[in-house]
């Protein structure tokens, strides 16, 4: 049996304001528990939400970045539930009139093709607070402090068909709401977190199966193993007679498995209602045009410019257009080495990217800024080092020993370009193996590398490679 | 529109709200026919007209994204039941 796997994604991206969505509160990360919870977020009797505007000009960012539909009214709706996370009973949330409608991205598939995932819609909510289970043994803990942060909560269409695609769909959405500036996309601080709804069909047919939602995915990784676990599980299911039950689940990462979450069962029913406290949210045309115009360069947009401005390949401008940071940084080499974008291109993408994992730091607190890799590029250009030395100046520059010029000098590792200095080397060397330059001259020209070597051995590899080769034929054939 | 026991009994729950099982059925008569009174909208003609959100005829005001409020949890805490080391403590939750 041949079955077909459809998933659709909630992403839920808190958005990048300086206070909450209805009040004055702070919504900086890490403060002490319940130090940025005012009586708006705790729901004390008496207090009104004010909407925040800077959360608004966020979706409507958003919204315009996916060509979507932004509503010229929105209307903002109670979702009712009962947890103590969640201190009025209700989420402010948007159910039948959401802020942004009818969008899409494209993504890139494993096989180079693109794919378009429509975006059904996006709307502004208040995150809840946050339960403390294991701090006390006959209590749950409740910090306030995430309450009221303003989410956008990002709908998919069932567009996707794996867990790559929707893997790969996330990664999208993570890049677009860090280049418009709206989320700071951290995953571990759960700034970007998503609900995969996940269902299978016999290939062919064209109903929905039954879906189940799995909760609160962190990671890319997390999304992948959590979607191809729940699909197996589903399949095995149905293969056996079964039938799948629509319900939340909650993945487990250590067991890498799904299982029901228990108490939220009865609460699929959340009365949806408009808020009373709140006016419908209007934008005009004027507002559209004034954020339209706050755009940045989109990653599509600069994937497109890259490869025809600095003629990369696809892959290389999708990896350098990847974070805004990235794309910015790579720029700002080309800049510092006088345009050579290709050379820049395998440095950001080489040893500058290979650092950044293994010191698993972020590309603004590199110790190697991007005028001091143009630099260290430009000695490479003029052949004052070598491509092999730069990548030893490069590791110092990173350890911290100062720009490539310094580390250059300070480490005398300016190239030999001296011809005469070049020519006693090796004629040193012939002399010291005239059975390697029998063997050579009788026409065993891949012993060349060998004498490369040895030349590059003795200038403990500052030979000017070209240099040395021109230099090396003519007088072992001579 | 008649409401049936089961369903006054699950609204109650699904709001918290304690019935007392004899008070079950007086309640879904008394739902059913505010129902059937509201039913009476129905005869009103609503093709073509938006749904109304707000009864004020008027749009929602914004506020600047600017931090206005200082830290007060002593003050809110001293009102809750149960605090400690700053968080509102509530009966065991378990997932």
């Amino acid at each position: 049996m041949e079955w077909e796997v459809v998933i659709g994604l909630e992403i839920h991206a808190q958005l990048a304001t300086r206070s909450k969505i209805f009040s004055g509160a702070s919504t900086a990360y890490g403060a002490e528990p319940n130090t940025q919870a005012c009586a708006v977020d705790l729901g004390l009797p008496g207090v009104l939400p004010v909407l925040n505007a800077e959360a608004v000009r966020m979706a409507v960012k958003f919204g315009l970045a996916i060509d979507a539909t932004v509503a010229s009214r929105s209307v903002f709706a109670r979702k009712n539930y009962f947890y103590p996370d969640l201190p009025k009973g209700y989420q402010i949330s948007q159910y039948e009139l959401p802020v942004v409608s009818q969008g899409a991205v494209e993504i890139e598939l494993d096989d180079g093709n693109v794919k378009t995932i429509g975006v059904t819609r996006a709307h502004l909510e208040e995150d809840a607070g946050k339960s403390v289970h294991d701090a006390f043994p006959d209590a749950t803990g409740i910090d306030l402090n995430r309450a009221g942060t303003p989410l956008l909560e990002i709908v998919s269409e069932p567009d996707m068909r794996s867990a790559r695609e929707a893997v790969a769909y996330m990664k999208k959405i993570h890049s677009l709401v860090r280049y418009l500036g709206i989320c700071d996309g951290n995953m571990q601080e759960g700034s970007f977190r998503c609900d995969a709804n996940v269902s299978v069909r016999r290939k062919g047919s064209h109903e929905f199966g039954v879906r189940t939602e799995t909760k609160n995915l962190n990671s890319f990784r997390f999304v992948e193993r959590a979607i191809n676990f729940e699909v197996e599980r589903q399949i095995d299911v149905l293969e056996s007679g079964g039938a799948v039950v629509q319900e939340t689940r909650l993945y487990d990462a250590a067991k890498d498995e799904t299982r029901p979450m228990r108490s939220k069962e009865e609460a699929n029913d959340y009365r949806y209602f408009p808020d009373p406290d709140l006016l419908p949210l209007e934008i005009d045309a004027a507002f559209l045009e004034a954020v339209q115009a706050e755009l940045p360069e989109l990653p599509d947009a600069k994937k497109r410019r890259f490869m025809g401005e600095y003629g990369l390949s696809a892959y290389d401008a999708g990896v350098l257009t990847a974070s805004r940071e990235m794309a910015d940084y790579y720029e700002a080499v080309i800049e510092a080495c006088n345009g050579e974008a290709k050379l820049a291109a395998n440095w950001v993408m080489g040893d500058f990217s290979a650092h950044l994992n293994k010191s698993a730091c972020e590309i603004g607190e590199a110790p190697v800024t991007a005028s001091m890799l143009g630099g260290l590029l430009i000695r490479i250009l003029d052949n004052t080092i070598s491509g092999k030395i730069a990548k030893e100046v490069f590791e110092a520059m990173w350890a911290g020993e100062g720009n490539a010029d310094a580390i250059i000098e300070a480490r005398g590792l300016k190239q030999i370009s001296d011809s005469g200095a070049l020519e006693a080397i090796i004629d040193d060397i012939i002399a010291s193996h005239p059975a390697q330059v029998e063997q050579y001259r009788a026409g065993k020209e891949k012993l060349i590398g060998f004498f490369v070597g040895q030349a590059m051995k003795a200038t403990q590899g500052k030979a000017n490679p070209q240099q040395l080769n021109a230099l090396l034929k003519r007088k072992l054939s001579g | 529109m008649p409401l049936g026991s089961d369903e006054v009994k699950r609204i109650a729950h699904l709001a918290r709200l304690a019935l007392p099982p004899d008070t079950v059925d007086a309640y879904a008569r008394d739902l059913s026919s505010i129902l059937t009174f509201v039913e009476q909208l129905e005869a009103v003609d609503t093709q073509g007209i938006q749904p109304m959100a707000h009864p004020q005829e008027s749009k929602q005001r914004l506020r600047p994204d600017v931090v206005t409020e200082s830290d007060q949890s002593a003050r809110f805490q001293s009102l809750a039941p149960r605090a400690e080391m700053g968080l509102y403590l509530v009966p065991k939750v378990i997932e």
